[in-house]
This record gives C-alpha cells, sequence and structure tokens, in this order.
C-alpha cells in the first residue's frame, strides 16, 4: 500500500511560512508558522475563532491564503484546490460527513476506489471485503463485520472507519477536525487508540484539532496553541502540562476582555 | 468547509448495536420481515392472491395471470427506472408522458421510410435525451427533480399531442419482431423480468449502483470521495426515461395502437406507488428494484382482483391511497429504527 517516496526524506512533511488570511478586513490568520515532523502526531489548540479552522482549510486546499508558503515534504507548493491537495496525500476527516450510511463498511472503504471482476463491470465484493477487513485489523479498529450499513454503527465507529479509509487510499498528512466531538468517553477511547497505532505504524503524520487538552497531551507528540491568529506557544507534550495550558488559555481571557478578538 | 456541509446524517449517541434478543419466533420472524421489506411484500401478494382465489373462483386462471401481468408489466418497467432515481435523491415525473411519446417517434420514424426497428430506436434515442434534459435542468441549473420534471411532464405532453394530431395511430409492422416486441402473449411480462433483473444487477454490482447509493445517502460525503455524482444523476436520468420509452413501445405493441393519452400521470404515480410500497425512501439512498417490483404486483393483484370481485374502484383508490401512506410511515420507521441499531 505504501511505497517508500522515491525522493529525500525531509524531516516536516508540512511546514508554513508566515501564512497571513484576510476576509475583506478581518484577519483570520495574523502570521502562522508552523509545522509537522514526519510520522508525528500535532495537536492544535486554540480558542474558538483562534483561526483552527482557516489553518485547516488553507492545508487543505479549501482556500488559498492571502500570503505566505507551504511546504509539502519540502517542496513549496500552492495548494489550489482539495483534490490538488489530496493529490498530495493531504487528506480532511470531518466528523461523521464521509461516510454513505446506507453503504456496508467495506463499499465505504472502497468508495469510488472499488475493485472489480476485470473485464467484467461487475464488483469483486469476496476481494474488497477481504481487503477492508485486514486493513480494518492493522489499523486495530473493531467493528461486529464489514457486512454492516454504516447507518448500524456507532459514531466513534464511522469516526475511526473514516479515518482508516483515509489512510487505505494513500493519505500521509491527516488532519483531523475535532474528531472526539460529540463523543461520549468509550468512543473517544476507540479513536485516541486508533491514533496511537496509527503513530506505532508510523506511515502518516497527523494534525488533530481538539478541545480537550488532557487528551492532547495524553495522544500527540508536540502540541501548538493558536492564538488570534498566531502560534503562541510549541513544545512537545512531554515538557507541558495540563496546567501550563490551561494557564495560558485563562491569561488570553484576560487579557481579551480588555482587547478585541479576530474572528475566524 | 465544515459550514458547506449540509449535517445530512444525524449523530446518534448510540452504544454499539446490541445483539437482538433472542425473543419468540413471532418477534424473531417479524424482525426477519421488517429487514427484508422484498419478503414482506411477497407475502403480501401471496395473501392477495389466496384470499382473492377464495372469494373468486376465477381468479387463478391463464386468462386473469394474462390480465394481472398486463397491469404489471408496463408499470414495473417504469418503476426499475424510478427506483434508480429515487435512490440518488430524485424522481422523475415525466415517464408518464415519454411513455406516450416514445411510440410516436417510432411510428414516424417509420411512416418516413426506415425499417420499424430503426423507429423503436429512434425512439429510446428520444427517451433518453428527455432524460438527459431532465438531468442537465435538475443538475446544473439546481432546480428540485419535482419541478423540473413537471414541467418536462407537460412539455412532453404538448409535443406528443402537437405531432399526433391528438389522434391514436396504428401501431406499424406485424409477425414475429411485433410479437417480441410486446404483441406476444407473455412477451411483456418476460421484458419487465428481463429489465428488473438487469437494474437490480446494475444497483447491487456494479459501480454504478453503489455510486446511486452513495448519491442519495450522503451526497457531500459521496462527491467528496470523488464520485461524480452529477453524471449519476444525469445518467440515471436518462435511465428511467429510456425504460419508460421502452415500456410505452411494449404496450403499443401490445394494444396494436398508439395513443397519445396513453400513460401520463396515472402509470407514473402507479409506477412511484409500486416503488415506496416495494420500500424505497423518497429520501434518497434506500431500495430496491425486486421490491418495486413486488409492490407493482402487489397493486395490480389487489386491483384485479377487486376488480373480478366487483369492488368498486373508488374502494380500491382509498386502500391504495392508504397502503403507500403506511409504507412510507413504516419506510421512515425503519429508518430510524435501524440506526438507532434496533433492527
Amino acid at each position: 500500500m505504501t511505497e517508500a517516496p522515491s525522493q529525500v526524506e525531509y524531516p516536516d512533511a508540512i511546514r508554513t511560512e508566515h501564512i497571513v488570511k484576510r476576509y475583506g478586513a478581518v484577519t483570520a490568520l495574523r502570521d502562522v508558522s508552523m509545522h509537522l515532523k514526519r510520522g508525528e502526531v500535532l495537536g492544535l489548540v486554540g480558542d474558538n475563532g483562534a483561526g483552527k479552522s482557516t489553518l485547516i482549510k488553507i492545508l487543505t486546499g479549501f482556500v488559498q491564503p492571502t500570503s505566505g508558503t507551504i511546504f509539502v515534504n519540502g517542496e513549496e507548493v500552492k495548494l489550489r484546490s482539495v483534490s490538488h491537495a489530496r493529490s498530495l496525500g493531504i487528506e480532511t476527516v470531518y466528523q461523521d460527513l464521509a461516510l454513505v450510511n446506507e453503504l456496508s463498511v467495506y463499499h465505504n472503504m472502497f468508495l469510488n476506489r472499488e475493485i472489480r471482476r476485470f473485464p467484467l463491470p461487475f464488483l469483486n465484493n469476496r476481494k474488497m471485503r477481504e481487503l477492508a477487513r485486514d486493513h480494518l485489523k492493522k489499523m486495530g479498529v473493531n467493528i461486529p463485520s464489514v457486512d454492516v450499513e454504516v447507518a448500524r454503527l456507532s459514531g466513534g465507529q464511522r469516526q475511526a472507519i473514516a479515518i482508516a479509509r483515509a489512510v487505505y487510499t494513500d493519505a500521509k498528512i491527516l488532519l483531523l477536525d475535532e474528531p472526539l466531538a460529540a463523543m461520549g468517553a468509550k468512543e473517544g477511547a476507540l479513536i485516541l487508540d486508533l491514533i496511537r497505532n496509527l503513530k506505532a505504524i508510523g506511515e502518516v503524520s497527523i494534525i488533530m484539532i481538539a478541545h480537550n487538552y488532557s487528551q492532547v497531551l495524553e495522544t500527540c507528540d508536540r502540541v501548538n496553541l493558536l492564538q488570534h491568529g498566531t502560534i503562541t506557544f510549541d513544545k512537545p507534550v512531554a515538557e507541558t502540562s495540563l496546567d501550563e495550558l490551561n494557564e495560558l488559555v485563562m491569561r488570553e481571557y484576560r487579557v481579551g476582555a480588555t482587547k478585541t478578538s479576530t474572528k475566524s | 468547509m465544515a459550514e458547506t456541509m449540509l449535517s445530512s446524517t444525524p449523530t446518534p449517541e448510540t452504544e454499539l448495536p446490541s445483539e437482538p434478543a433472542r425473543k419468540g419466533f413471532l418477534s424473531r420472524l417479524g424482525r426477519f420481515i421488517l429487514q427484508q421489506r422484498e419478503a414482506s411484500i411477497l407475502v403480501v401478494a401471496i395473501v392477495e392472491v389466496i384470499y382473492f382465489q377464495f372469494a373468486s373462483s376465477n381468479f387463478i386462471t391463464a386468462e386473469n395471470i394474462r390480465t394481472i401481468f398486463q397491469f404489471v408489466s408496463a408499470t414495473a418497467i417504469i418503476a426499475a427506472g424510478e427506483v434508480m432515481l429515487l435512490i440518488c435523491g430524485e424522481i422523475d415525473l415525466s415517464v408518464g408522458h415519454v411513455f406516450a411519446l416514445a411510440p410516436f417517434i417510432m411510428y414516424f420514424v417509420n411512416q418516413a421510410g426506415f425499417p420499424l426497428w430503426v423507429g423503436l430506436i429512434a425512439g429510446l434515442l428520444v427517451s433518453a435525451l428527455v432524460g438527459l434534459f431532465n438531468g442537465v435542468v435538475t443538475v446544473w441549473f439546481k432546480i428540485p427533480s419535482l419541478i423540473s420534471t413537471l414541467g418536462t411532464q407537460f412539455l412532453l405532453n404538448g409535443i406528443t399531442l402537437t405531432i399526433s394530431g391528438g389522434f391514436p395511430a396504428l401501431t406499424p409492422g406485424g409477425g414475429s419482431f411485433n410479437e417480441i416486441m410486446g404483441h406476444g402473449a407473455y412477451s411483456e411480462i418476460v421484458w419487465a423480468v428481463l429489465v428488473m433483473i438487469v437494474v437490480q444487477v446494475i444497483l447491487s454490482f456494479t459501480r454504478w449502483g453503489r455510486h446511486t447509493v452513495a448519491t442519495g445517502g450522503n451526497l457531500h460525503g459521496a462527491s467528496e470521495a470523488g464520485v461524480n455524482v452529477s453524471r449519476v444523476k444525469i445518467g440515471n436520468f436518462m435511465l428511467a426515461s429510456t425504460l419508460a420509452g421502452l415500456a410505452g413501445t411494449l404496450e403499443a405493441f401490445r394494444i396494436t395502437s398508439i395513443d397519445p393519452l396513453a400513460g401520463g400521470v396515472t402509470i407514473m404515480f402507479s409506477a412511484v406507488a409500486g416503488a415506496v410500497i416495494g420500500g424505497t425512501a423518497l429520501t434518497g439512498g434506500l431500495g430496491t428494484v425486486v421490491g418495486a417490483f413486488l409492490g407493482v404486483l402487489a397493486v395490480s393483484i389487489l386491483n384485479d382482483g377487486f376488480t373480478l370481485l366487483g369492488v368498486s374502484a373508488y374502494t380500491y383508490d382509498m386502500i391504495l391511497g392508504l397502503a403507500i401512506l403506511i409504507a412510507m410511515i413504516l419506510n421512515v420507521r425503519l429508518r430510524i429504527w435501524r440506526e438507532a441499531g434496533r433492527l
């Protein structure tokens, strides 16, 4: 599934330099320079309106930055569209929006990449079923059966399948926008386990937007705090703590009370 | 990107679907029948046959079975195409008027000196073009198909009445071609069964079928995955329209005359009703061609049986209306139960 990249390995899967995004008079991102190391899980935290979603939209090719440069695997790129970003291996997984409830798990896994019984136009369901089962097993995703309709799975299982599908379709850089939102503890644990598994397998690099700092500390390698459109904090999780993160955000709140904040 | 997405799918905070509780035989049977909508419609059809056979001794006769097949065939062929459209989240109200137009195209092409089979193909091509038109208007101009095909339906009716002058015409030709194309005693039902099988295979075992379900089930998710949802929709409009043209042509061969007022909204609504009773959801993503066929069959048996028993047509309409309502309520409940993992 994954061939060794032919070009020289750059340490950074993604690197941005001085990204600015303005919507008319509104500045969503003031100056974002960040990087995501290969095989790393980066937690991106910050208040609503700090610009997290805008940053993700830029990295996913959905919106273009006003200025600044993006490097993917060490090469400067202008991400023109979602499909362009995808062709470079960048994939966003949105909660619960990616899958078709009425299709089985394996049909979802192979949506638009169906395997057929060449030269016949018929689907090779057995093959797809097998591959889906193997892949999910490798990812450590537990579901009753790959034959069940996605509608019958829980939110966490669906999210896990969406992530597993993105990895299966050769995504190298996963952007997870609040993968744990609206999920119970048990469901959330399922996703966090999956992310840990992906990290252990080491084929993908992940940026994960999250609200829950303890989950970030538990799962990520490094944490970036986005405040008012710029990265104000960047530390490996081993060197920071829940208290420090909370303190930072509280300080922002107190300062923010006297200052108008930007909106993304 | 998040705000451009429709949150079409609710996020039920459900636990993992638990094993269905082992209950009595009846509740398990009930669960099976609810899961297999086709099975439940088949049961209804069989119960109808048994009832009508007891109530009227001449129900199961070669003659009457042929009559039922006549009721079923054309409607089932239209329903097969309509199901594909309904599954991908659209509807075509103009199929009944394509049904009337296609044989006239065949007639006039034949009158112009071409062989009958050329006329037949021309009729089907025009039907496909009508589907293309419906699809393009719906997809490109983002007009709900309920409205766009409502417009087409009046347009086609006008065209058919204009080119025919409002008068019926005699179906040209004769011999084995006509026999095969609908005039033979069982030819139309054979066509209907063939169409059912082919379209069901397309739906279940090809990329096109899976993409049709994906388009209707989660439009945004499907297009995010790279499915060309516009092409899927337009293609299914063309399929539905072509099948309607085929049904109209077969019917013209069967009754040996071409009626500009044939089909219309009556046959279109019968096809949609059959599809819905057979388990197709108007919201997209769910449905089977076999179910639609059985739905049409069940409705046709009811119609025929009532006629034999001398029950008023008004009563039949009332029962049909109730059947559609019950089927729709069941469809919606089933979907909710499924997503909650209760089925």
